[in-house]
């Protein structure tokens, strides 16, 4: 069976983001004024074969842990589709 | 001092410490690919900087699973010499062989350019030669070098003194004009508790003779000859 896994890579909370700053700057000065926060992060797209949805689930929480986030300044979630 | 020189496909930093290391100190110094598995040879380690598969996903992060980098915490673990420089800090702290990790400038700017550095710690293997308080002139050219740890892991650092270096103005005042990237305390390097693994993002190999623009450079590398002296002794 053949899943897609859509990975959200985004930095925790308390974690600076100087390119989602950047980018408000940018919609302000469009006179998005109402704008008052952005955070940038990862969207990552993963087709893998697997048995079932949850060997696919638990293979891409496992790769995202070691490889695709870093746990030291980010945060994930997985949304899977077969 | 037998010196390694890893190189993976992206680094570019290579050639510049095998000069350092070799042409100007008169050390040994090899090349090391990035799919060896041995470094038994070895005295020193050096990841040096560049854009490691192309900085893809995060800076360092493809890099930490090349297979040299099993070796390369073996090597750590042992008590080996180990020496990240800019990117190779960025592997190093992906590897978990140091704390925290490198954020985007936060100015979104890629800053190369000289900065003075305060040796904060002059008990590591790099910085034995070094005084306390003393103000190396070093240049940096990164993107992303904005230190960051969480509170505690900022706290532990601190309090272990693993703190090497602070970007700082000319006359050693650690101020927020001369932070370059927004790092957490003025960082530019850290160690490992037991001191045997550094990482800098600035670039001490660019700094190794007069011509080039400065000197400062070669008390880290010619700490780390006098630190494996010592554990010879």
């Amino acid at each position: 069976m053949t899943y897609r896994a859509e990975v959200f890579v985004t930095l925790k909370p308390v974690v600076n983001d100087p390119a989602g700053l950047t980018i408000k700057g940018g919609l302000h000065a469009l006179g998005f004024d109402s704008v008052t926060d952005v955070r940038a992060g990862k969207y990552l797209v993963v087709t893998l074969d697997a048995d079932d949805e949850g060997e696919a689930r638990s293979r891409v929480d496992a790769m995202t842990q070691q490889l695709l986030a870093n746990a030291v300044i980010e945060d994930y979630r997985i949304e899977l589709r077969a | 001092m037998k010196t390694g020189i890893v190189v993976f496909p992206g680094t570019w930093s290579d050639r510049d410490c095998g000069h350092a290391v070799g042409d100007v100190l008169g050390q040994p110094a090899r090349y090391i690919d990035h799919r060896e598995e041995r470094l038994d040879d070895l005295d020193l380690v050096i990841l040096p900087g560049g854009f490691s598969y192309g900085d893809y996903l995060r800076c360092g992060a493809i890099a930490r699973f090349a297979p040299v980098m099993e070796a390369v915490t073996d090597f750590a673990n042992r008590g080996g010499l180990v020496l990240g420089i800019c990117n190779g800090f960025q592997i190093l702290q992906e590897a978990r062989l140091l704390p925290g990790a490198l954020l985007k400038n936060a100015s979104c700017e890629f800053r190369c350019e000289w900065v003075n550095l305060r040796v904060e710690q002059s008990e590591s293997a790099f910085t034995l030669d070094c005084r306390p308080g003393q103000v190396l002139r070093i240049p940096i050219s990164h993107g992303e070098g904005n230190f960051f740890a969480d509170p505690q892991t900022l706290d532990a650092i601190e309090r272990n003194g693993q703190v090497v270096f602070r970007y700082c103005a000319p006359d050693g005042r650690v101020t927020a004009e001369s932070n370059p990237n927004g790092s957490l305390g003025n960082i530019a390097g850290i160690a490992n508790a037991r001191g045997n693994v550094v990482g800098m993002m600035p670039h001490p190999e660019r700094a190794c003779e007069q011509l080039l623009g400065g000197s400062d450079g070669l008390a880290v590398f010619r700490s780390a000859i006098h630190a494996l002296a010592r554990v010879a002794v």
